[in-house]
């Protein structure tokens, strides 16, 4: 009777396995859901799930989303990639916040000619020479340009400390564009000291900041560095205005940096004031309506690489990865949730930046600047 | 000059907290000749306690108001001391007579264990510790800044160094703990109950990693599941430094580690993000150069 039963059961499980590959378009999603970026992979989650929900379809068929947890770690990520492509055998691949996260993935999709978008990576190496890496952000020379033009032009100041961590990619992309606008503005770089991230104290470097006196310090990190950063730098007596960039987007910032963190201001990809298109009208809409609070840029950005692949996956009018590539890489004039976005010879998006301030738990709008 | 005295309090303030931690674990080791991996890790587990405590939860319908730092505080450290008792009882009694490397195993499959029910129990995402406002405030002497925790954390760190001192030296509990740190077989003999024995220094480390996670989680109000690693591995170095085994040792090790990590930042700020490296470079020349450490004796094996 058994075997009479498994006869029966394995050609129709292997019936239905198939079956299913076919009806469904597989999209790898690779994101830090836990360790010190798990509130990044957290938000974007829920961004490319609303991003889904808005055109869950393509090619008539439906879009599954593979997600797997990196553990904020390079090596789960490139592991996670790994896994996406020979065993799942989906056909791009989104992913990860962190810049370093993602330039483990980078490697493992070009090798396996895999379209990979990376949200909200904004290290220039990540896409830098690659033929099927993308990403739907700006990139750190353009966000620390504007934050040195921010600092110089509108807060007045002539001189700057930097602060940054050398444990990732992003930070000291960020720092050095920072520094060199800074620098070519007039200003000058009084004193640049370092950390690394996990770190919890720095009082060291935030008492030889203070000696030098600056009119602003740039800390372009992560948001529990940053929020420990401020608190430390409030108790040493430093009221010196700081300004970070994306990294410092998360609820953490004022739940941990309190009152310390008050009147930061930070770059970043999206306000719901400086929304343009009815793709972004959308996305707020459902967003408000499910979480009752202001959408989050990293969200927005998780939809934004959803909504760029699945363009891309109807224009090419395949599963092709190859062909989706090339669509990609075509992109023009893209109404998305964030913006108006080209993606340029170097695969990165270009498009407005907006400045935000952060108020009590929140954050206003400042300004925007475009490209 | 003001600067010198910043980093100088900066410095104390740090190595007090390693100091704290350093004394569990150091403890432990001289009862047991175990390096319990795991002690970064129960003190984690203290922070959330306290966390939990100070901003009330709702669990199975049952509402748990918001506590008072005065009760919050001795809550955690109680429960983590039964932590710290539970965890001997059935990770390390179990093992009493294997070989000393699997004892060592199972303390880091513990705290492997603890990370990760954390993570699944409390999320991946940090939280922000609630310090309350007694230990918020900071006082001016002249230029440098004087938070009050950096005053407090030496002190009770003091007290709580004082108040291991007379157990181990000054109680019969603490005369059995030296007793069967030299042999464990003889003390039995002598009518002396080992179990209990060691379950009292489980018990006694556990709740001096509490006092330390609490004061650690006010001092960098971030706590998340995998906090417990870093300082963990420092309050090992600093027990190496002042020689494992050595309470007294186990303090000025920490001591002596905080300020060095403060003093290579606040001199070399272009190597600042090199500090933990620096901690394991002492850990490294310890063990090779002197593997008692400041204050340790010839052990007698």
């Amino acid at each position: 009777m058994r075997i009479i039963l498994r006869i029966f059961l394995v050609p129709f499980l292997l019936w239905s396995l198939v079956s299913r590959a076919e009806d469904m378009i597989k999209i790898g999603v690779i994101l830090s859901m836990t360790g010190g970026t798990a509130a990044f992979g957290e938000v974007t989650w829920t961004g490319m799930r609303i991003g889904r929900s808005i055109r869950p379809n393509v090619l008539g068929k439906e879009v599954e989303l593979i997600l797997v947890d990196d553990k904020s770690d390079k090596i789960e990520s490139a592991n996670a990639a790994q896994r996406l492509i020979q065993k799942e055998k989906v056909i791009g691949i989104l992913g990860d916040v962190a810049s370093s996260n993602s330039l483990a993935i980078a490697p493992i999709a070009e090798e396996n000619h895999i379209p990979h978008i990376s949200p909200a990576s904004t290290n220039p190496i990540v896409t830098l020479n690659r033929k099927y890496v993308f990403r739907a952000c700006f990139i750190d020379p353009f966000q620390g340009e504007v934050m040195a033009k921010f600092a110089y032009n509108d807060l007045g100041a002539k001189k700057a400390a930097v602060l940054m961590d050398i444990g990732q990619d992003y930070s000291v992309g960020l720092s050095n564009a920072f520094q060199k606008t800074f620098t070519k503005l007039g200003g000058k770089v009084i004193s640049r000291v370092n950390y690394l991230s996990g770190d919890q104290d720095f009082t060291a470097q935030l008492t030889a900041i203070k000696e030098t006196n600056p009119d602003v310090i740039a800390i372009p990190g992560y948001y529990t560095e940053i929020a420990l950063i401020a608190k430390q730098a409030r108790e040493l007596g430093i009221k010196t205005t700081l300004i970070s960039g994306d990294g410092a987007e998360a609820p953490e910032l004022t739940e941990i940096g309190g009152k310390a963190v008050e009147g930061l201001y930070y770059t970043t990809h999206f306000d719901e004031k400086a929304i343009s298109t009815p793709l972004g009208k959308k996305y707020v809409e459902i967003f408000r309506k499910k979480y009752n609070h202001a959408p989050d840029a990293l969200g927005a950005l998780g939809a934004d690489a959803y909504l760029i692949m699945l363009d891309a996956i109807e224009r090419a009018g395949s599963t092709d990865p190859e062909k989706i590539r090339d669509e990609i890489e075509k992109t023009k004039d893209f109404q998305g949730v964030t913006g108006v976005i080209f993606i340029d010879s170097n695969h990165n998006a270009v498009k407005n930046v907006v400045i935000r301030q952060v108020k009590g738990k929140e954050s206003v709008y400042v300004s925007s600047v475009n490209p | 000059m003001e600067v010198f005295f910043q980093q100088l309090i900066n410095g104390v303030s740090l190595g007090s907290l390693y100091a704290l931690i350093a004394i569990g674990y150091t403890m432990v080791y001289g009862v047991l000749r175990l390096i319990n991996f795991a002690h970064g890790d129960i003190m984690m587990v203290s922070t959330y306690i306290a966390f939990f405590s100070l901003t009330g939860f709702s669990l199975f319908g049952f509402i748990v108001p918001q506590m008072p730092w005065y009760v919050s505080f001795p809550i955690s450290i109680v429960l983590t001391g039964v932590l710290g008792f539970l965890m001997e009882r059935f990770a390390y009694r179990p093992l009493r007579n294997a070989p000393r490397i699997s004892v060592l195993m199972t303390a880091i499959g513990v705290s492997f264990f603890l990370e990760n029910l954390g993570l699944v129990v409390f999320g991946g995402r940090p939280k922000g510790f609630p310090t309350p406002g007694l230990f918020a405030e900071i006082f001016y002497v002249k230029d440098v800044a004087l938070s009050s925790l950096s005053l407090w954390i030496p002190l009770i760190t003091l007290i709580f160094l004082g108040a291991t001192f007379f157990l181990v030296y000054r109680t019969k509990s603490g005369i059995a703990m030296r007793a069967i740190s030299r042999d464990i077989e003889t003390p039995q003999l002598m009518g002396i109950d080992v179990n209990r024995i060691i379950s009292l220094t489980f018990i006694v480390g556990s709740s001096l990693a509490a006092v330390g996670g609490i004061l650690l989680a006010m001092r960098y109000p971030q706590i998340n599941p995998l906090m417990g690693i870093m300082p963990g591995i420092k309050a090992f170095t600093a027990a190496v430094l002042g020689g494992i085994g050595n309470v007294v040792g186990a303090a000025l090790g920490g001591l002596t580690l905080g300020l060095i990590e403060i003093f290579f930042v606040a001199l070399f700020p272009d190597f600042a993000g090199y500090r933990d490296a620096i901690a394991f470079i002492i850990l490294i020349f310890i063990l090779l150069f002197r593997p008692n450490g400041i204050m340790g004796e010839k052990l007698p094996d």
